[in-house]
């Protein structure tokens, strides 16, 4: 048995790649509830239950995908182009609380209209800033960028968390570690009146045509996309390696720094050490589930969100621990990777 | 098994080297009292001493190629084959090696060296095979035969005449004024003179690994010279970046089509301007309808076949992919072309297409650069010829006065400095 390289890939397979990975991941997944001594076809009822059984639930998933679309969309743009940023997760706590800071200190008392742009500004712009900085070592010393963003996530997370604790500590919170907040006016509308849900869903949503549109049509999104193929190839025909990695890092890193800025001003206004359960990271699972389309990374998105509050309705009704969605998530990723081998690859005898 | 390229893992110890992969995996502990008494009487025995403790990273070039013919050694070789092994050593080190191997063949042992120098194969060999594309083409005995038949043997059967019609070149449009290229602290170019002239073709011959592929960096914008200047167009550019040559109406066509040339998993049209894509913009945005028409043209009139516009380069044949990158160079009657190794792996047709296509270029007054090993395509297409040796170019022939024997003789880096310049 060998494997033969697909010289067509067809679009049919290509679309069902990801079903037909999420399907395995729950036949999977079943097994392990059916271990747990659970009833398997009612747990995963619970699930869709627990994700869209009330008003309530769909739109806490809603909240929770809005985050989810904007780092995995960080993650796609960036592995596009063969840069691996494995920081979406510092990247956001670092636009988070560059947010919470220029709001509580500098912008507090302008017009919403004016201060929310300036707001989600400072979260990309901080975001941006915390990605270029491993992109200079890369290109200046050819130091590896797994690593350096990877670590970097827990100097920016330990940096929040002194913030939290000292300069920005807010004085009215009973001394819990979290930071001044940003004024209500100045907070993202609601979709939904007494609801989590905010206007950050629609923004992460445009955002995700945006860069789809960036890439497929825009001059920087062929050289990206050129530079990520074959690095060798993009240089002789005169692609600019290195400038076209700083914006693709720019666009990364502000696509993740936007989402803590999000989270802060749409959710809680706030900066707290546990603001994100990992959304960085989770991000790059989004991405790749999405094969790095912007346009899927919406709905991996949303799969994603659906599994991590469907489980905890589970794990409320069922006894199960709510671990069981990490679980899946990653067992879809890795029928994902499979899968997305077999639209590249046929197995011949 | 000695190549080229050494195999040896510099952060080990020479002993380690050699006796990686001769033990089980199985084994707990190595038993080096064992490998470094055998490994100490291979030195002894064919006067190759060397540290069994030094670690190979320390030591020169010639003695890792001493470590590396001990490796085959302690595998209890018969049979040595050495890959150039001259290539990376000085002159000192090469004659060391010369009397070290005489010692190997007295005691015994079975050695086969590859060579493209004349002088080396003469000095060391008891049996000369001489082998072109592919096929051995003769044998003889050392002693009864001589460099200048040996030349004649390697370029092969009479010289064709060439099919180009006689033209009078125009004037020099590119000039290399004693161009040094260093990579990585070696001269890959050395001081290298050459003039291009409108309308005619230059060959550059030799054998690969000689400098060939910076040269045609160099061309391109990917090679920085460290030394020297290229004029262009009666102007010094001095660092030439890939957008210089580009604009400068500098054909480019590498010898890497899969590597450099084309970017597979992108569509065709993309390809074709990917190199121009400014011209195909408008404020940041590509004007796809505009790129596509310009890929069916090039489809058109260089006869590409095996995909639209749209379908992904990866696809294409060699020959096809090689039309295509033409293509997009001659399209739009390049001042100069560069032709690296151009019809390298393709069949019979496509390498009839591509030379017609690079003499209708020199037809039309392009100066043509044309790097090839294979000396019948340059016999075929150049009005002078210069060979390429060790990063150094020798001076032109003119293609008429050009044999085989000659040719030969200058790949092998046997020429008088301005004897025959043209």
């Amino acid at each position: 048995m060998r494997f033969e390289r697909r010289e067509h890939r067809p679009a049919a397979l290509v679309i069902a790649t990801p079903l037909i990975a999420v399907v395995a991941a729950l036949a999977v997944s079943g097994i392990l509830i059916a271990l747990a001594g659970a009833p398997v076809f009612e747990a995963y009822w619970k699930i869709l239950v627990g994700a869209f059984g009330s008003k309530l639930s769909i739109t806490e998933t809603l909240t929770r995908a809005t985050p989810l679309i904007l780092t995995g969309l960080a993650a796609a743009v960036a592995f596009r182009a063969k840069l691996w940023n494995i920081g979406a997760e510092g990247q956001f706590y670092l636009g988070a609380i560059a947010t919470a800071a220029v709001g509580a200190r500098i912008t507090e008392g302008m017009a919403p209209i004016i201060q929310i742009p300036i707001l989600l500004a400072a979260g990309a712009v901080a975001g941006m800033v915390l990605l270029l900085l491993p992109l200079w070592l890369r290109l200046k010393f050819s130091v590896d960028e797994v690593v350096t963003t990877l670590l970097l996530n827990f100097v920016a997370i330990l940096f929040v968390s002194m913030l939290v604790d000292t300069v920005l500590k807010d004085p009215m919170a009973f001394g819990w570690p979290q930071s001044e907040a940003v004024e209500r006016a100045a907070r993202l509308p609601k979709l939904i009146d007494r609801s989590r849900l905010h206007i950050g869903l629609l923004i992460a949503v445009a955002i995700a045509f945006a860069v789809h549109f960036v890439q497929s049509r825009t001059t920087f999104g062929m050289r990206a996309r050129a530079a990520g193929l074959n690095p060798r190839g993009a240089v002789f025909a005169g692609v600019p390696l290195a400038r076209t990695l700083v914006l693709v890092a720019m666009l990364s890193g502000g696509l993740a720094g936007l989402a803590g800025s999000i989270e802060v001003l749409g959710v809680k206004g706030y900066v707290t050490t546990d603001l994100s359960p990992g959304y960085g990271y989770s991000g790059i699972v989004v991405a790749m589930l999405a094969n790095l389309h912007p346009l899927g990374v919406v709905l991996a998105a949303l799969f994603t969100a659906v599994m991590f509050v469907g489980a905890d309705g589970m794990s409320r009704s069922l006894g199960i621990p709510t671990y069981i969605a990490d679980v899946t998530v990653a067992l879809s990723l890795i029928s994902m990777l499979v899968a997305v081998f077999f639209t590249q690859y046929r197995v011949r005898r | 098994m000695v190549h080229q390229h050494f195999s040896l893992a510099p952060n080990l110890t020479v002993l380690e080297n050699v006796m990686t992969g001769t033990e089980s995996l199985w084994k707990l502990a190595s038993d080096s009292r064992a490998g470094r008494q055998k490994l100490e009487a291979i030195s002894k025995r064919f006067g190759l001493a060397v540290d069994p403790e030094a670690r190979v990273g320390d030591l020169s070039v010639g003695e890792q190629q001493r470590v590396e013919i001990l490796k085959a050694l302690y595998n209890d070789a018969h049979i040595l084959v050495l890959d150039e092994p001259t290539a990376v050593l000085t002159g000192p080190e090469a004659e060391k090696l010369f009397s070290t191997l005489k010692e190997m063949a007295a005691q015994g042992l079975s050695l086969i060296f590859i060579s493209h120098k004349l002088d080396e194969v003469m000095a060391t060999a008891d049996r000369v095979v001489v082998l072109r594309g592919g096929r051995q083409v003769a044998e003889r005995k050392a002693s009864e035969t001589s460099k200048a038949e040996l030349a004649e043997l390697m370029v092969g059967r009479k010289v064709e005449r060439p099919v180009r019609e006689a033209a009078t070149p125009g004037p020099v449009v590119l000039e290399a004024v004693g161009v040094t290229v260093r990579v990585d602290g070696v001269d890959r170019l050395k001081a290298v003179d050459f003039t291009l002239h409108a309308g005619e073709v230059l060959g550059i011959i030799g054998v690969s690994g000689n400098g060939q592929s910076v040269l045609a960096g160099l061309l391109s914008g990917t090679a920085k010279r460290s030394a020297g200047d290229l004029v262009v167009f009666g102007k010094g550019v001095g660092d030439l970046s890939v957008a210089d040559a580009i604009a400068l109406g500098i054909g480019r066509v590498p010898e890497d089509r899969n590597g450099e040339g084309a970017i597979g998993e992108m569509a065709i049209w993309e390809n074709a301007v990917l190199e121009r894509i400014a011209d195909y913009s408008n404020n940041g945005f590509v004007d796809r309808n505009r790129a596509v028409s310009f890929a069916d043209s090039i489809i058109e009139a260089f006869d590409v076949r095996g995909g639209t516009p749209s379908s992904r380069t990866r696809l294409l044949s060699g020959g096809n992919m090689q039309k295509l990158i033409l293509g997009r160079n001659l399209i739009e009657n390049p001042k100069i072309l560069l032709a690296a190794q151009p019809a390298r792996g393709l069949d019979e047709g496509a390498v009839a297409a591509v030379h017609e296509r690079i003499l209708a270029a020199r037809r039309a007054g392009t100066a043509v650069l044309l790097i090839s090993e294979d000396l019948d395509e340059v016999m075929a297409l150049a009005d002078r010829i210069q060979a390429i040796v060790g990063g150094s170019l020798s001076p032109p022939v003119a293609a008429e006065d050009a044999n085989a024997q000659k040719l030969g003789l200058m790949m092998a880096g046997e020429w008088t400095e301005n004897a025959d310049a043209v």
